[in-house]
């Protein structure tokens, strides 16, 4: 098998391919063994791979020229060629079965365990992968306050964003007394980019549902709600399958198990608010309100749905509880680091290869999940930076690649560990504008309730656009600093509190982008119209008028044979003119 | 289907579902099934995941392969979408990405009908909760 993902085919894995084709041609092997290209192994860094079946021998750095080797020496003679094989940087030993390579265990699947394995409108292919036993267990082999202890000794804590100690959350649900109590799934995944929740709920409908019931019965609640978007059709579809099944088997609704403990769910649909995320908008826009946040405390778990103590936790959150009651918490605390535990799954978007759903232990750092999970920048472009936390969280730069992915970690480089987006940016994005992308967004999902929110950040979004058409002055910048800073920390609920995070990280981390747009009118990374010229070189010009003749506001003028020339004030920096251009005569300044 | 109740119905209930998935999976008769599943999440079927299915359920039965096509969830694959996955009996199972009807029909022909591997496969790249008990 040899790697054909973007990084091993730049450095010519296709040819590697032929030359072992021909090679066993050559021998007259080729019926015998097969060469077959495949997707990125991720392990980028090291390529081009060659991996040969079934021995698992796992070949890095291969070179075009090493197909004979190979075929001769570990086809014919079954030998290992011990040059290419992987070397472990830390025991300074060759790996010959990739199964035994550290790589591979880069990536654990938790809250995804039965994503892609098991037909997620098929109770029982959950039911043989453990389903509903930790249930089971709960039910009936521990107390209420037993399962809430070992959720607090877990460590887990909560995967919406927060990252509040979800034991915790829950004992406050189960210390306040009341008639009835809801146990809440915040499916409001909003993020842009990001799609862990919808596809745990698309995947693994019974996992959320089995925990639900698991945090019902710990907690004194007889009710679940599930609060989706209306726009995640196939989730809810899914999500209603498995609650008629789980009825079906008994596992919701009345004396589940023989138990005595009754539950069941029900859908709440949201119309795709970001601020519904929110808790406490999220649960006024379950009653029928405005989905408005409200100050807290009173927090959910007092006065939640209804006025009834309320426990609200995020999908993955959910996802991750059968796991712990099954396994043990201890073995959950023990994987990632001291205080952030378990797993994090990310939708993993923008310039980069492997465009992706993953799940890594807490702690691995960025520039294993970008490079080696990743597969690196798309095209071979350099690495910018890489924003989490979506709307809410920052952008970080090369120099925070070796940053530790977890709660503390992330918010102490500038960002945040957010719900689980991370898209990543090469050195063609204009910082600028990504922080004027976030703010379109925030601008966009303001409910309007408090000013700060809903008229400061309209006002940060004129100044980005001001500096994004190159007529900003340095005061600008310093109001933009300083009214980001008074919308922090004035502003009613998170999204609002959070919404300059994107500029003041960006400002951070790249004030020369911004001083560059604003001292010199020059966007560096060329994606602002107002700040770009399209000037034709004059020594690679030829004249041939193909130019002038796609230009649709007519700027371009020049004889046939002579060299062509652009009306900068005429030009609407459309750029047909360049891709028109057959001899690189035309480039940007 | 009658009602679960007790935890030891569920765990018997379990059991026997795992034998016949084992079975499916591990069974070393010529006769056991082949076994297709095809990741149908919003970005499978996006993609064209059900067009794959539908082709992959109808030509297996056209030529007399004895398999089973189930729909799963996101493998995770975004950028190789559609991605299916296929256990031959007895053998560890193989992801392919990029598969449109004519990928279909060559992994049945090749891999499916002769164990011949086809371009396109995605090598594992995690581990699972099992792998790490």
């Amino acid at each position: 098998m040899v790697c054909g993902g973007t990084g091993c085919r730049a450095a010519a894995s296709d040819t590697i391919d032929e030359n072992l084709k021909e090679e066993l041609k050559s021998r007259n092997l080729e019926n015998d063994v097969q060469v077959v290209t495949t997707g990125c192994f991720g392990f980028c860094e090291k390529g081009p791979i060659v991996k040969s079946l079934p021995d698992n021998t796992f070949y890095t750095e291969v070179k075009p020229g090493d197909a004979s080797d190979i075929v001769k020496e570990h086809v014919i003679k079954g030998r290992k060629v011990e040059r290419l094989l992987y070397k472990d940087p830390n025991k300074k030993t060759t790996v010959a079965d990739s199964k035994d390579m550290g790589f591979y265990k880069k990536q654990l699947r938790i809250a995804l365990r039965n994503c892609g394995f098991i037909d997620p409108e098929n109770i029982e292919e959950y039911i043989a992968r453990d389903g509903y036993e930790a249930l089971g267990k709960a039910l009936l082999e521990m107390t209420p306050a037993d399962v809430i202890e070992q959720v607090k000794a877990s460590k887990i804590r909560g995967r919406g964003g927060g990252g509040f100690p979800a034991g915790l959350k829950w004992q406050f649900a189960a210390n306040n007394k009341a008639d009835q109590k809801y146990v809440v799934c915040n499916a409001d995944e909003g993020d842009p980019g990001a799609f862990m929740d919808r596809s745990i709920l698309e995947g693994d409908p019974h996992s959320v549902l089995e925990a639900m019931t698991i945090c019902g019965y710990s907690t004194g609640a007889t009710k679940g709600l599930i609060y989706i978007r209306a726009e995640y059709p196939l989730a809810i579809k899914r999500l209603n399958i498995a609650i008629d099944q789980a009825r079906e088997f008994g596992l919701l609704g009345e004396d589940i198990l023989g138990s005595g403990f009754d539950f069941d769910v029900e859908l709440r649909f949201g119309a795709g608010a970001f601020v519904c995320g929110e808790e406490t908008a999220l649960i006024h826009s379950m009653e029928g309100e405005r989905g408005e946040p409200t100050i807290k405390p009173p927090f959910p778990a007092e006065s939640g749905y209804l006025g009834k103590p309320t426990n609200v936790n995020n999908v993955e959150t959910f996802a991750n509880i059968p796991a712990i009651l099954n396994q043990g918490a201890e073995w959950f605390a023990g994987i990632g680091n001291e205080k952030s535990t378990g797993t994090k799954v990310f939708a993993l978007a923008g310039k980069i290869n492997n465009v992706g759903l993953i799940e890594v232990p807490m702690g691995t750092t960025l520039r294993e999940v970008i490079f080696e999970i990743g597969g690196g920048i798309k095209d071979g472009k350099k690495f910018k930076a890489v924003q989490t936390g979506g709307p809410s969280g920052g952008c970080l730069t090369e120099e925070h690649l070796d940053t530790p992915i977890d709660f503390d970690n992330l918010l102490a480089a500038g960002s945040m560990m957010g719900s689980g987006g991370m898209i990543v940016m090469d050195e063609d994005d204009c910082m600028v504008s990504v922080s004027k992308f976030y703010l379109d967004f925030t601008v966009e999902e303001s409910c309007g309730k408090c000013a700060p929110c809903r008229i400061g950040n309209k006002r940060l979004h004129e100044l980005l656009n001001k500096i994004t058409e190159g007529k900003a002055t340095r005061q600008d910048l310093e109001i933009l600093r300083n009214q980001s800073e008074v919308i922090k920390d004035t502003a009613l609920c998170g999204l609002g509190q959070t919404s300059p995070n994107p500029i003041l990280s960006t400002m951070d981390n790249f004030w020369e982008e911004y001083v560059a747009h604003v001292d010199d009118q020059k966007c560096p990374a060329g994606q602002c119209k107002d700040l770009m010229n399209y000037i034709i070189d004059e020594e690679n010009c030829v004249g041939c008028t193909a130019c002038a003749r796609v230009c649709p506001v007519g700027a371009i003028t020049g004889e046939r044979k002579q060299l062509h020339e652009i009306d900068t004030s005429l030009c609407i920096k459309c750029g047909a003119c360049m891709e028109k251009c057959k001899f690189n005569a035309i480039f940007i300044k | 289907m009658s009602k679960i109740k007790s935890l030891a119905e569920l765990k018997k209930m379990k059991s026997e579902l795992r034998n016949k998935v084992t079975l499916r999976e591990k069974g070393d008769h010529p006769e056991s099934l082949v076994q297709v599943r095809v990741g149908m999440a919003t970005s499978g079927i996006a993609s064209g995941a059900k067009e794959v299915y539908n082709y992959l359920a109808d030509e297996l039965e056209k030529r007399n392969i004895d398999a089973v096509v189930t729909q799963t969830g996101d493998m995770g694959y975004s950028y190789a979408e559609p991605t299916i996955e296929v256990t031959l009996p007895g053998k560890e199972p193989i992801v392919f990405g990029w598969v449109d009807t004519r990928k279909a029909d060559e992994i049945i022909e090749k891999y499916i009908r002769n164990e011949e591997l086809v371009d396109g496969i995605i090598p594992q790249n995690y581990e699972t909760i099992d792998d790490r008990k």
